[in-house]
């Protein structure tokens, strides 16, 4: 088992750990983190398996990774502002149990 | 001079200056749409006379550079935003104007022109986009500036981010399947990667992976649950523009793939699977319409119903001149479910903002106070329906052609009964508007521009059934189905 391979490995990993996170955790902040973490894995498996292709790497997954990163920044952001909304509509950072 | 970066440029220069200079931001947004109106024209004309147009952004070559790509589907989701995006602007020049003095939220109001000019450049970027990655930011695009927008109605917060929350979460299982299609083939364009793909197991992992964040994203039964919040509770021309285009724009993406780089690994279990959750949700969003409510919930739930139609395409998907027929058909009640169920929401929001709320129970008296609007909602309904001569009609004929053509008829019963219930819903609708008020309720009487923006799109609806001709000869353009003569059928 060579190293961009268990990198990738890795990156499932974090990627299942953000799923299970975004599922589970009630808290508004903690869906994002979890989000993100997610995140955080699949451009792990995009960075492992550029390296994996020649002796030097494919920037080119590089480049979506930058481009994946500025996405989940903003998403981060608009996220934040309608969690403090939430709030301070419903008393706590939860998405209420029916949105009708 | 090549037009088609145009299309996103404009809108994207809109938003900013709109954002800037909030005093003009209608003057901006109104030149931006005339602007994109004869864009897509012109666009079309050419697509029309000489086929696809390709580009590649910027001169570098494909995997680094920008490729934009426009066939006959691409022209037609574009002329459908553009004819949205008048409508709905035309619109929204009085309906936020109106609510500023209601709302106690007073800054939030005055964020809609510059975010949705935002929208409208990544709805053209992820029609015109020709690589699977860009595909990809321009959902987020679509899918963020979608959010803000929702969130300009306070009680929708919730539902807004949720949407967020379910959006992001298609987005990543999306992105993650691209990683994987790239890393296996090193190319992410679609026609590249439709030539260098294979049956591996891994393609099979990324498309399960693109598939179901798409999946997500188009709402279908059985993860359409975020839909109906978001729809009925965000402001109306925020809920015309979501139902008619961004839902719309995830079932491009999906169709985009699944004709072409997924062909080699489409098997016939999924799509029986694809079918049967599409006649799902046609009856499952149908019965929940039939019961909500409010006529907000119940046009949300319709979209939920409508959007189960265009899974029927996937039955047909390996069997000859089935697939063209549906593959026509579903096209058509796209479009003329985007134009109707516009107009239909704009109509709600005439009826929200003259009552004060949109109880079913309480719309007595609309025939005598609204008769633009309530002719407005019945060709809606006609489109729902599926009557001739609606585009709804065309779409949904040429869907049971199919099925008869295929010898897989259990679909036409589906078709019927979709039908049947829509039609149910629809009267539940019109026998209360129709009802005579005797009480003189006070009504606030919406301005007549927006009474006949939302029948103008109505009227858009019926007229695809009638002028169909040119238009499908336009569809035929550069698609993956363009062999059988569909005017040979038509007799």
């Amino acid at each position: 088992m060579n190293l961009p391979f268990f990198y990738a490995c890795f990156g499932i990993l974090i990627f299942l750990i953000g799923l299970i996170g975004l599922t589970l955790q009630p808290h508004i902040l903690k869906k994002l983190i979890s989000l993100n973490i997610m995140g955080s894995g699949i451009f792990l498996v995009f960075v492992a398996l550029a390296k994996r292709a020649g002796l030097s790497a494919d920037p080119i997954p590089h480049a979506m990774v930058l481009t994946g990163l500025v996405v989940s920044v903003s998403a981060t952001a608009l996220g934040i502002i309608l969690a403090i909304r939430v709030k301070q509509l419903y008393g706590k950072a939860e998405l209420p149990e029916d949105g009708r | 001079m090549n037009f088609l970066p145009l299309l996103i440029l404009i809108p994207l220069t809109g938003a900013f200056l709109s954002f800037l200079l909030p005093r003009y931001e209608k003057f901006i947004s109104l030149t931006v749409i005339t602007f994109l109106a004869f864009i897509t024209l012109y666009l079309g004309n050419i697509v029309f006379h000489n086929g696809p147009i390709k580009l590649v952004a910027g001169g570098w070559s494909i995997p680094l550079g920008i490729g934009l790509y426009a066939d006959g589907l691409t022209i037609l989701m574009l002329s459908l935003t553009c004819t949205v995006a008048i409508a709905v602007s035309i619109y929204a020049l009085f309906y936020f104007d109106s609510h500023k003095q209601t709302s106690d939220n007073k800054d939030i109001t005055k964020s809609w022109w510059p975010v949705w000019m935002l929208l409208l450049s990544a709805l053209n970027a992820l029609f015109v986009a020709a690589d699977a990655f860009n595909l990809y930011v321009t959902l987020e695009l679509m899918g963020l500036s979608a959010v803000a927008l929702i969130a300009l109605e306070k009680k929708a917060i919730a539902a807004a981010l949720r949407y967020l929350f379910i959006g992001l979460l298609g987005s990543m299982f999306y992105l993650f399947g691209i990683g994987l299609l790239y890393a296996l083939f090193g190319t992410v364009d679609i026609i590249e990667l439709t030539h260098k793909i294979q049956s591996t197991p891994t393609t099979l992992v990324s498309m399960v992976l693109i598939t179901g964040g798409l999946l997500l994203k188009t709402a279908l039964f059985p993860v359409h649950f975020w839909l109906p919040p978001a729809h009925a509770n965000a402001p109306a021309p925020v809920s015309a523009v979501l139902s008619a285009l961004v839902v719309k724009a995830a079932f491009y993406t999906l169709l985009r793939l699944w004709l072409g780089p997924f062909e080699l690994l489409v098997s016939d279990l999924v799509i029986q699977l694809l079918g049967i959750l599409g006649a799902s949700a046609i009856l499952w969003g149908s019965f929940q319409a039939l019961f909500a409510q409010r006529l907000k919930l119940v046009i949300a739930y319709s979209t939920v119903a409508q959007l189960g139609y265009l899974f029927l395409f996937f039955p047909f998907y390996h069997i000859e001149n089935a697939n063209t027929i549906a593959w026509y058909g579903i096209i058509w009640i796209a479009l003329s479910h985007g134009l109707a169920k516009a107009g239909l929401f704009l109509a709600a929001g005439n009826i929200l903002h003259a009552y004060g709320h949109d109880n079913i129970h309480g719309l007595k008296g609309t025939s005598q106070y609204l008769p633009i609007t309530l002719f407005a909602i019945g060709l809606a309904c006609i489109n729902l329906m599926g009557l001739p001569p609606s585009g709804a009609f065309l779409g949904k004929w040429l869907l049971l052609n199919a099925a008869f053509v295929s010898g897989q008829w259990w679909w036409a019963i589906i078709l019927l009964l979709g039908g049947v219930l829509a039609a149910a819903y629809s009267f539940r609708i019109l026998l209360f508007a129709f009802q005579n008020d005797d009480n003189n309720i006070r009504i606030h009487k919406p301005h007549g521009l927006m009474q006949w923006s939302a029948l103008g799109l109505t009227i858009g609806a019926v007229l695809l059934g009638i002028f169909s001709d040119h238009l499908l000869i336009l569809l035929s353009s550069g698609a993956k189905f363009g062999g059988l003569n569909l005017t040979e059928i038509l007799r």
